[in-house]
């Protein structure tokens, strides 16, 4: 499937990348080359093949994951904000939304 | 004792540093106040003083986490990661934080911001990835043990390159709490080592059920070292002919071809195996790696930690500013790959059919252990090659990992053992992939061969 210009731009747009113009092109034809690469896998039929969710075990499947609603400690707001590159009075502060 | 082993680990690590880059951070007031605190305090753990470097992208508590990536920035985590505080309790000591490739993604080092690891046998070549800083480490004699983590063979294949022993363990044997998420299905945190009973002793401190971990399983945790027996005899050993085929280095290919003479010669049983669809797990792979990378990596946005872009007035503008400078190409190449196949209209056509063809992989290897203990193949088709090389082909570079990455998409464990040097003198892995929970299997495997031909030699870059 032929991948274009636009295409890619749009993919940027989603992925909330500002790609450079030099960028846009080479990732163009990379993207492309792979995409063709992978559509290898049209030559099987799987019609009645179920997809395999993650690689979890059958132990892995059994296992009890879930955990009472209990309150536990938690690293508190002062180590939260800590590496926050512009944290503000207890808060996250970024630049304006609109 | 412990002090003295620290102590080595540390100025060997300094001294090596500047000709291969293994290390982003070493901590040497750190590390020599908790060795002389295990010392002092009588600390008899599993572990007590045993030096271990650890891989940028898992959680040290006081180390930093780059992921081999500007967009963390100095950040710090506030936390260990679960296989951290197990090993620290069992008295370990983390000397420093190894260089990765960025996020992990990438099997040559070169993805790392941090310019790429240089391979202990020769400088000018590729340590192999993502995780290899910790296989040099190990390599080069300066820590015994190192962790990694293998989405793809980032332990297994840098692991061959550098003529060490690389383990994957089975899915959810280990937890992933405090492991950058890379591919969240695949990833698993592994073990590399110079001696096999080290990397068995490794695991059975690592291993087990995680409550922070969901996706860990509630598994028994065997004796690991009891699995080194020395007797072979019985062991039925999988070969898959059609691997050895095609695009498989000459010299690689005897050498692991003498490999499995050698476990007849111990009494193993040689049979032939067929993994009809594993021509496809490189397709299946870089589609749901990229695409659970681009939805994992959403949380580098510039908000909570790390990088932020300045002068960007805007909301949406600092996302993508921050993005845009702070990854680097091959980490952008994925997210967008992995955004694109799970875009409106094409997540049936990519996602849902590496899924379906995931489960045709796992059947393939459910199949062959019938008939089998063990798969043996080589861990990579070639000896390390020279940095640069294949920089610029990401397919090329992808196509490195095409006898690790079926483990991952499978779930099942597995080891690659150095067996030998090329004419140039670089090492030569093979890899043994067992069925869940197999690692007992793998080590009595590996540990057997070890025995059998010991692999003795040293790179010329070596701390001792």
């Amino acid at each position: 499937m032929p991948i274009n210009q636009s295409d890619i731009e749009k993919v940027a747009n989603l992925a909330h990348l500002e790609l450079a113009e030099e960028e846009l092109k080479t990732f163009g034809s990379q993207i492309t080359e792979i995409i063709n690469y992978v559509e290898q896998l049209n030559e099987l039929d799987t019609t009645n093949v179920e997809p395999a969710l993650g690689g979890l075990t059958a132990e892995g499947e059994k296992t009890e994951s879930s955990r009472r609603d209990e309150i536990a400690g938690s690293l508190g707001q002062k180590i939260a904000l800590a590496e926050a590159p512009d944290p503000s009075s207890g808060h996250f502060r970024v630049p304006k939304v609109l | 004792m412990s002090r003295q082993s620290v102590e080595f680990s540390i100025a060997a690590a300094e001294r090596l540093n500047e000709t291969l880059n293994a290390f982003l951070e070493i901590d040497r007031e750190g590390a020599l106040t908790r060795a002389r605190e295990i010392e002092e305090s009588g600390n008899a753990g599993a572990l007590a003083g045993i030096p271990i470097a650890v891989k940028d992208n898992i959680c040290v508590r006081g180390m930093q986490a780059s992921c081999g990536s500007k967009i963390l920035g100095d950040y710090q985590p506030p936390y260990n990661a679960t296989v951290i505080e197990r090993l620290t309790n069992a008295g370990a000591v983390v000397i420093g934080k190894t260089n990765c490739d960025e996020f992990a993604m990438g099997s040559s080092n070169e993805n790392s911001a941090f310019g790429p690891v240089r391979n202990p046998w020769d400088t000018t070549r590729v340590s192999g990835g993502s995780s290899g800083g910790s296989a040099t480490a190990v390599a080069a004699g300066i820590v015994p043990v190192a962790l990694g983590s293998d989405t793809g063979g980032s332990v297994r294949q840098p692991a061959s390159l550098c003529g060490v022993i690389g383990l994957k363990p089975t899915y959810g044997r280990n937890s992933r709490y405090g492991l950058v998420a890379f591919a969240s299905s695949l990833d698993q945190v592994g073990v590399f080592g110079r001696k096999v009973e080290d990397v068995a002793r490794i695991l059975g401190v690592i291993a087990g059920r995680d409550p922070r971990d969901a996706t860990t399983a509630d598994a028994p945790v065997p004796d690991y070292s009891a699995s080194l027996t020395g007797d072979l005899k019985g062991a039925r050993l999988g070969f898959p002919r059609t691997l050895f085929g095609e695009g498989l280095d000459e010299e690689v290919k005897k050498s692991v071809e003498s490999v499995v003479d050698v476990y007849r010669d111990l009494g193993a049983e040689i049979v032939d195996v067929e993994l009809p669809h594993a021509r496809y797990a490189i397709a299946v792979y870089y589609i749901i790696a990229t695409a659970e990378a681009s939805s994992n990596l959403a949380r580098f946005d510039g908000v909570r930690y790390g990088f932020r872009a300045e002068d960007t007035p805007e909301l949406r503008l600092m996302y993508r500013r921050t993005r845009e400078e702070g990854f680097g190409a091959e980490v952008k190449r994925r997210i967008m790959l992995g955004t694109y196949v799970l875009s409106a209209g094409y997540y049936d056509a990519y996602y849902r059919k590496a899924q379906q063809v995931r489960t045709l992989i796992k059947n393939d290897f459910l199949n062959a252990f019938e008939r089998c203990d063990a798969l043996i193949t080589p861990t990579t088709p070639t000896p390390a090659f020279e940095i640069g090389e294949k920089a610029d082909d990401p397919l090329a570079m992808y196509l490195n990992d095409i006898y690790t990455v079926t483990a991952n998409l499978a779930g099942v464990p597995g080891i690659s053992v150095p067996c030998g040097l090329s004419s140039e003198r670089l090492p030569i892995g093979f890899q043994l992939v067992g069925p869940y929970w197999s690692e007992p299997t793998l080590f009595k495997l590996a540990h057997g061969y070890e025995q059998a031909r010991p692999f003795t030699e040293r790179p010329p870059i070596s701390a001792s």
